[in-house]
């Protein structure tokens, strides 16, 4: 075990698979010698080379295709999309060819080996091109899986799935933990499966719903609420798409109550197709309507994010909405 | 392998081949002169001092017969479109010689990656007739599952990417294609076909201008035949053809006539050779005419003159190059007539064994959307398999088969 912070955790898990597979290649804008304008891939082109690691020319789309090629051709590329807010001018790439690749050769070639990383989220005063949450829009892509961890041990063993994993896999990590989140990683190689959800916290009363940076804010508006005597089931669904739909069934079939929180603005954003499937599995079950905590559906603002954000307070207040209902 | 700071940390200046001038002077296009390479004439007769490609008898048949094959076939799947036999068909008739003569200076271990006008690429590889067929019924004898229109092939055997609709994505691929069999020491390139329509997508910049600065082993094909559906090159672009961005991006580049089998043979096969000897890409700009529709969706009297199309007809690439075998020896007319004659007829068999063919089965429905079928997408065909038993008059093509 090692102390790592959520950047030292993806630095380590790209350097075991870079050590493991030759075939495995990171490159995006400023990853080589400099590493990175987060240093995540810090060290990579001095450890590998730079035909394994580099710098590309500042184009999304470019990088996106060229992985794509990278994939098809039997290479592991993990690209590295600079800002999740940046990663449209790519969305054509990811939409039409990554997730279709597989499905329209007859499986004859795929793009499976594809990781496509991206920093993602709020809470840096980044304004509205370096804060957008923009999960929802990839998990309605048939083909794809999406993928957020929301600490350091989670982010290697997720990531190391993520490069292993036969799909592309769009890897979100959330950049206000990017040096907030330090805890204990194994330095040697670990996998955490995808697709599945991780109980943080069981409770009895209302099931919390959340992922990346926002499992922390669930958290401590469970604690407000755990004074009130109101005990909270936590679950971080971890995988967006395909999404642990189970895990969350079995832990409303207990509590009767949902909240869902994520940053992304409110209309069409992923807690609408939890809850789409929740009423429809648990209907019978529930006990209140299903609460969603989500952000505006404004543009991310820079003045007022602290207002924007789904923050622990709004938690604590749905979570005595529904309680109360 | 390991970096130093030394190699990385070095000065640059990126002035450094910059000269100055004193006087305030605007460079307007045409500047540098990018010539067209044109071995023979409209009549087949080679040009003065023009330096013939070596190329064998064999391989000269090849071409030949892969020209008059790709010409029959869309001749044949018009007519099945018009018929309502298949959805849709696009033919490529005057653009024979680019594509399959660039496909023959290649190696069968280099990747192809098309746009869709390139199936005389694909006839010089060895797709069969069959394999033609079954693509375009969809059919359950398709290796890419019946799931995409008629004309979007794929044969891995062949290495032969499955094309993409949307226009240029190959480009940006291609570079990553041959970024790989570089990585892995192939001796092999990728070759990457477009349309000078399709060079006007971002993809064209982004993976020209990637392949350029990452040393990526390819050949950018483009086939400049005048026009992108019913839009005028002259409205697509102002600069000098597409060549001229080759120099901008600093690839090396070639200008070619598109309707010389022997023109567009000796390019590609210097393409090749430079861009597996030096690791770099070649641009190939293939100045040819679509004398064909856009599809069997367009209709081309409504952007352009009959006689505008009759200008080209004569310099039918098909025509040019009989001519030059002819002044070889090396034409046979009964032989080819023969051939022809048992081209249309293999084709009509084939297409009518393959229209009864049936559809893959409705589980494959949820198959290949990823490696394995998540559990979202097994409830999905579960219900809907209980809903086409529940009616399965109104789903006559997958109910009562077992899969």
């Amino acid at each position: 075990m090692a102390q790592m912070n959520l950047l030292q955790a993806i630095n380590n898990a790209l350097i075991t698979a870079m050590d493991e597979d030759e075939k495995v290649m990171v490159f995006g804008e400023d990853v080589g010698h400099f590493g990175g304008v987060f240093r995540a891939t810090s060290n990579l082109q001095q450890k590998f080379g730079k035909g394994r690691c580099f710098n590309t020319p500042l184009t999304e789309q470019g990088i996106i295709g060229f992985a794509n090629g990278l994939a098809a051709q039997g290479s592991v590329p993990v690209a590295e999309i600079q800002f999740g807010d940046y990663i449209f001018p790519a969305f054509d790439q990811i939409v039409n060819e990554t997730a279709k690749w597989r499905y329209r050769s007859g499986g004859q070639f795929s793009c499976g080996t594809l990781t496509i990383r991206t920093p993602y989220g709020g809470g840096i005063a980044g304004g509205h091109y370096h804060s957008q949450s923009p999960e929802a829009f990839f998990a309605h892509i048939p083909g794809m899986k999406v993928v957020i961890p929301r600490n350091p041990y989670q982010a290697k063993g997720l990531l190391l799935s993520s490069i292993r994993d036969d799909n592309p896999v769009l890897f979100m990590e959330p950049k206000r933990l990017y040096r907030a989140a330090v805890g204990d990683v194994p330095e040697n190689d670990y996998t955490l499966e995808l697709g599945k959800a991780d109980l943080v916290k069981a409770g009895s009363d209302i099931t919390l719903l959340a992922w990346g940076a926002q499992v922390e804010i669930i958290e401590k508006a469970a604690e407000l609420a755990e004074k009130d005597g109101i005990s909270c089931e936590i679950i971080d669904l971890q995988s967006i798409l395909p999404w642990d739909a189970a895990a969350v069934y079995e832990s409303v079939y207990k509590t009767g109550r949902l909240l869902i929180n994520h940053e992304a603005p409110l209309t069409a954003g992923f807690a609408s197709e939890i809850a789409a499937s929740v009423q429809q599995e648990c209907f019978l079950y529930l006990e209140a309507p299903i609460a969603r905590v989500c952000g505006l559906d404004t543009p991310y603002p820079l003045a007022h994010e602290k207002e924007y954000m789904p923050d622990h307070l709004k938690t604590y207040e749905a979570i005595k909405r529904t309680m109360d209902y | 392998m390991t970096t130093s700071n030394k190699d990385t940390m070095q000065d640059r200046n990126h002035l450094s081949h910059v000269t100055n001038t004193h006087e305030a002077k605007v460079i307007s296009n045409g500047l540098i002169d990018i010539p067209m390479l044109q071995l023979l004439d409209e009549n087949g007769v080679v040009n003065d001092g023009a330096t013939l490609p070596d190329i064998s008898q064999d391989t000269a048949q090849r071409i030949l017969e892969s020209m008059h094959y790709t010409r029959l076939l869309d001749e044949r799947m018009i007519g099945a479109q018009r018929q309502g036999r298949i959805s849709f068909y696009l033919a490529s008739r005057g653009e024979e010689a680019s594509t399959v003569a660039s496909a023959a200076a290649l190696s069968d271990n280099d990747m192809i990656m098309s746009q869709y006008r390139e199936q005389g690429a694909l006839v010089y590889r060895g797709y069969s007739t069959e394999q033609f067929m079954n693509q375009m019924f969809s059919n359950q004898l398709d290796p890419n599952k019946g799931r995409q229109m008629p004309i979007h092939y794929g044969d891995k055997a062949l290495n032969f990417m499955t094309i993409s609709s949307p226009l240029g994505t190959q480009i940006p691929q291609a570079s990553g294609y041959s970024y790989g069999q570089k990585m892995a020491g192939q001796a092999a390139i990728t070759i990457c076909y477009f349309g000078e329509g399709a060079a006007s997508e971002g993809d064209f910049h982004a993976g020209l201008n990637m392949a350029a600065v990452l040393n990526c082993p390819c050949i950018f094909f483009c086939r400049n035949n005048g026009y992108a559906i019913s839009t005028p090159s002259t409205e697509q672009f102002a600069g000098d053809g597409i060549a001229s961005r080759g120099i901008g991006y600093g690839v090396k580049t070639i200008r070619v006539d598109g309707n010389d089998v022997l023109a567009v043979y000796q390019a590609t096969q210097l393409a090749r050779e430079i861009a597996l000897a030096e690791n770099c890409p070649v641009l190939i700009e293939a100045m040819t005419y679509r004398l064909s529709a856009h599809s069997t969706s367009d209709d081309p009297t409504g952007y352009r003159s009959k006689e505008e199309e009759e200008q080209w007809a004569k310099k039918d690439p098909v025509l040019r190059f009989e001519a030059w075998l002819t002044s070889k020896k090396w034409f046979d007319q009964n032989a080819i007539d023969e051939f022809k004659e048992k081209t249309r007829a293999d084709i009509l068999n084939a297409l009518k064994v393959s229209e009864k063919v049936p559809v893959n089965p409705l589980e494959d429905i949820v198959e290949d959307v990823y490696d394995s079928v998540p559990w979202h997408l097994q409830k999905q065909l579960d219900e809907l398999k209980e809903h086409v038993s529940k009616y399965p008059e109104a789903y006559p093509k997958t109910s009562g088969r077992n899969s």
